[in-house]
This record gives C-alpha cells, sequence and structure tokens, in this order.
C-alpha cells in the first residue's frame, strides 16, 4: 500500500483540471437496449426519460434485432459462453474460422484474422509486419488506435495533411528508398464524415509500390451499393492490402473486430500480433450474432439503402432549418456550433426535449470546430428524424442561430 | 556545399508547409519544438527530409529537440555533417 496522500494528490490535481476545462467526461446509464428510442437517466440518480438516440454507431439498426438475438442465444446453446483460452491454445471454434472465411468473402480480399477489438486489430497489425527497416504514412487525421498502433511498431513514421494526395506524393517520394512503404487511412472519418479518396490512393500506391491501409470501421456494412465499404464505393475491391474494421458499429455493434487483406499479411498477424496471440478472441454468442448479420446483409441491401435515404432526408431537414453541416454522404452528419459551451447547452437542451446527441469540442476536434455529431440509422424511421428536427429547429431557435453563416455564429458566441 | 542562407530557407519552407497553420508566423528563430509547433514524433520526418535532401546522415543521438528547436539551429546542424 504505496499510495499515500501525495500519489493521491497527484491524481486528483489532474482531475480537478479536467473538470475545471470543462471536459469531465460523464456517461449516461442507458435502461433499455440500442435502438432509436432508447431510456436514458442522465443526470446520475434522475428519473430515466425516453429519448430517440442519434449519436450512435448503430447504422444499419442491427444492435438489437431479433434475428440477431435469436441467432446469438442459438450460439449461446450450442458453443457456450467462454473460450477460457487465447486463440492458438484451445480458443478456437469452427463459428470463429466461418467468421473470418464470411468476412474475407464480405470484404473481398484473400484472408481474414479476428481480434477481440478493432483497436486490437490496430494495436497489433503494425508490429506484426513491419521492421525500423519500414516506413508508415498515415493521414493526420486516422483514428486514435491506429496513432497508438503504428507507435508500438518500430518503422518509421511520417504523416500527410488529411487527404491531401500531392503531400502524400510528396511523403512517397521522400521515402521511396524504404524496404516498405505502408500507407494508411479511415474509410469514413469519424469526426467529419467525409470519405478518404480511396481510388487515388489506390492509384499513388501502385505508382510508388507501398502497400495501402484502410480502417473501415464507420463503413463496413453500409458504403458502397452493397455495404462493402468505402473501396466498393471506389470500385476498388480487391485492391487494398490491409482492411481493418469492428463488429462495434455497424455490424451488430456488439464487440470485435478484424485484420482482413493479403494472405501473407493475415498470416504474420496469427504468428506475431501480441493483441491475438496474449487476450481471448471474441466470445461465441458475439460471433454467432456477427455471422447472423452477415447473413442478412448478403441476403438485401434493404437496410443500407434505408440508411442512405433517412441520412439524405435527415441532411435536408437540417440544412432547410438553417443550420451548418460539414458537407458529405455518410450517415454522419456533423451540425457545425463553432464555440464549445454552445455546443455543450445545445445537447443539453436537445436531451431535455427528447434527442440524445452529444457535443464534440476541442481536443477531441481542432479549437473553434465545436459541433453536435449526428448519426443516422436504418432503425430510424421518418417520425423519428422528424420530431429530432423539430427539437433541432426548437433550439436552435433559442439560441438564433438558425441561418446564421459561421462568422455570425462565432460574432455572437466566440471561437 | 549549399549557401547556408539558401538552406535556411529551404528548411523554413519546408517547416511552414508541413507544420504551420494559416496564421503562425514562423521565422529563422520561432521555437518549434519547445513553442509546440512540432512534437517530437513529427521530428523523425524532419530528420529524414534534411538527410534526403542534402545527401547525409545524422546520427539518432545528435538529432534532439534542442538541436531542432529552430530553424537557425537546424542549419548549423546540417552544416556539420556536409
Ligand atoms: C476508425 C475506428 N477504428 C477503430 C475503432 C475501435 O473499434 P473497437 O470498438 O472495435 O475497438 C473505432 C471506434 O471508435 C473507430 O472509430
Amino acid at each position: 500500500m504505496g499510495y499515500s496522500n501525495k500519489t493521491k494528490k497527484i491524481y486528483t490535481d489532474q482531475l480537478d483540471a479536467i473538470a475545471a476545462a470543462g471536459l469531465f467526461k460523464q456517461e449516461r446509464f442507458i435502461h433499455s437496449s440500442q435502438a432509436a428510442d432508447i431510456e436514458v437517466e442522465f443526470p446520475a440518480g434522475a428519473e430515466t426519460k425516453k429519448v430517440i438516440n442519434i449519436c450512435a454507431n448503430n447504422y444499419l439498426g442491427l444492435s438489437s434485432h431479433p434475428d440477431v438475438i435469436k441467432a446469438a442465444h442459438e450460439g449461446l446453446d450450442t458453443r457456450g459462453y467462454g473460450m477460457s483460452s487465447v486463440r492458438f491454445i484451445c480458443g478456437t471454434q469452427d463459428i470463429h474460422r466461418e467468421l473470418e472465411a464470411k468476412m474475407t468473402a464480405f470484404l473481398g480480399t484473400e484472408d481474414t484474422i479476428l481480434f477481440p477489438s478493432c483497436m486490437d486489430a490496430n494495436a497489433g497489425v503494425f508490429e506484426a509486419i513491419l521492421t525500423q527497416d519500414d516506413v508508415i504514412i498515415s493521414d493526420r487525421l486516422v483514428h486514435a488506435s491506429l496513432v497508438d498502433g503504428i507507435r508500438l511498431c518500430s518503422a518509421m513514421h511520417d504523416t500527410f495533411k488529411h487527404s491531401n494526395m500531392e503531400h502524400l506524393e510528396e511523403k512517397l517520394q521522400l521515402h521511396a528508398d524504404k524496404r516498405i512503404k505502408l500507407v494508411v487511412n479511415d474509410g469514413i472519418y469519424s469526426m467529419d464524415g467525409d470519405m478518404a479518396k480511396v481510388n487515388e490512393l489506390v492509384a499513388l500506391c501502385e505508382k510508388y509500390d507501398a502497400m495501402l491501409l484502410i480502417d473501415e470501421s464507420h463503413s463496413s456494412g453500409f458504403i458502397g451499393k452493397t455495404g462493402r465499404g468505402t473501396h466498393e464505393h471506389h470500385g476498388m475491391m480487391g485492391k487494398i492490402d490491409i482492411i481493418t474494421t469492428t463488429f462495434g458499429k455497424a455490424l451488430g455493434g456488439a464487440s470485435g473486430g478484424c485484420v482482413s487483406g493479403r494472405k501473407e499479411i493475415v498470416q504474420m498477424c496469427r504468428q506475431k500480433a501480441r493483441p491475438y496471440l496474449f487476450s481471448n478472441t471474441i466470445a461465441p454468442v458475439v460471433v454467432a450474432g456477427v455471422l447472423k448479420v452477415l447473413d442478412i446483409l448478403n441476403e438485401s441491401t434493404e437496410r443500407r439503402d434505408k440508411l442512405e435515404r433517412n441520412a439524405a432526408y435527415w441532411r435536408k431537414g437540417l440544412t432547410e432549418a438553417g443550420f451548418i453541416l460539414k458537407e458529405g454522404d455518410s450517415p454522419i452528419v456533423p451540425v457545425m456550433l463553432f464555440n464549445a459551451k454552445l455546443a455543450q447547452d445545445v445537447s443539453r437542451d436537445l436531451f431535455a426535449e427528447g434527442v440524445y446527441a452529444v457535443g464534440f469540442f476541442f481536443p477531441v476536434v481542432p479549437n473553434g470546430q465545436a459541433r453536435i455529431r449526428t448519426q443516422i440509422s436504418a432503425g430510424h424511421e421518418i417520425h423519428h428524424l422528424d420530431k429530432a428536427l423539430d427539437a433541432f429547429r426548437k433550439v436552435g431557435a433559442k439560441y438564433g442561430i438558425l441561418g446564421l453563416s459561421k462568422q455570425e455564429i462565432i460574432d455572437k458566441y466566440g471561437q | 556545399m549549399p549557401d547556408l542562407h539558401e538552406m535556411k530557407e529551404t528548411i523554413l519552407k519546408y517547416v511552414i508547409n508541413e507544420y504551420a497553420e494559416e496564421d503562425d508566423d514562423v521565422t529563422f528563430d520561432t521555437p518549434l519544438i519547445s513553442g509546440g509547433l512540432v512534437d517530437s514524433f513529427s521530428m523523425v520526418s524532419l530528420k529524414r527530409f534534411l538527410e534526403v535532401k542534402y545527401k547525409i546522415s545524422i546520427p539518432d543521438d545528435k538529432a534532439t529537440p534542442e538541436v531542432f528547436d529552430n530553424v537557425n539551429k537546424i542549419a548549423a546542424l546540417v552544416k556539420d555533417y556536409l
């Protein structure tokens, strides 16, 4: 017991500083299953309130789909609850391998390896395949889990400005003599909802003999005509060397992730990736659920089509109401408010109106870029979206920001 | 041997293009690392740029944050290895 008052104070000081900066994160307790309508206890101890959820990554509305729940029950009954082992000792079931094969077919790759999460996939893949002779060139806005994975490996790391292909080309030239060059991107960037220029990335990588990795966590299941991801959208199926993605968002939303791509890369991960070697993989019940999700998506594109219609309806409604949105055609629709306090106030008032949407501000997004990030789902019906639009209009009017330009909002509320 | 002033201009141009935001005013003696413009991870790529551009090799233990802290110091370092 070396937890002296001196040690304790180090932490209380930091926590106080986080709170003083208005950055203290608090959880809101949901008393229902994940869906368009949820019951939320907030603040802690308050009566639960029924609200419309527009901040989940439940893009396809499959998190509580009855067929998925049924399949998960069957998985639980036939394959049990836990594995009590990592994959390569005695933690691999037939359904783990089945899911890997199904993901390979779904993504149009050569092979797939499951990880406990996509955070783990990203933490493990770089170290497993690169050495100090190699270089990683990543977009400056890639997800934190990729940044962490890159830091864990000994390859040189360089960056290029967000989606700036000229800058990437300069970097590919600068590092031309490296043994392996690996370019790293998100497919859809989760804060802005914009898409990587996958076709241009593929062309540059071919020109400079570089490999391409794309994290498809916010695209798998719904981007592209049949929902395979940004590579499908850009006509680049089969050309992405490494795809990482999650089962924790559109694909049922429970947990788990994978690395999918070139056969040898996947084999290297199976031999060397530490989160695969030293952590239990996805529980059987979840694997059974994800298998069902893939069946649903392979049968019909109805859900991703509905999601596309919903997202277009939502964008149009917010634009007509006079909000400033980030351009894009993904179901991530950021409503720009620029000022951090305004974003928090609007989020709080929306909640009072029965709409659950969260404000994002520095350091999660750049200073002066505060926003409410809304995420649309195929689980939303038009009446949900209409009710949420009413709430946005009402709160927007209260703060007098409807129809204002960016500069006018900043003049009124500050950066 | 490249002219020292020209070298400083080249390095400054690279630093501005690579790291500066539109409204940052970066000069030869702007503190880059202690000033927060360049983080210690990005230093690796700056070193790489210098090595490729001037065909030199800077030993890792000489590439310290202090020596990389402004364009004047970086140019002096490069000169040592030309
Ligand atoms: C782009 C991206 N990659 C990876 C992850 C991590 O996914 P998981 O929850 O499976 O660890 C996330 C989740 O926030 C993400 O947005």
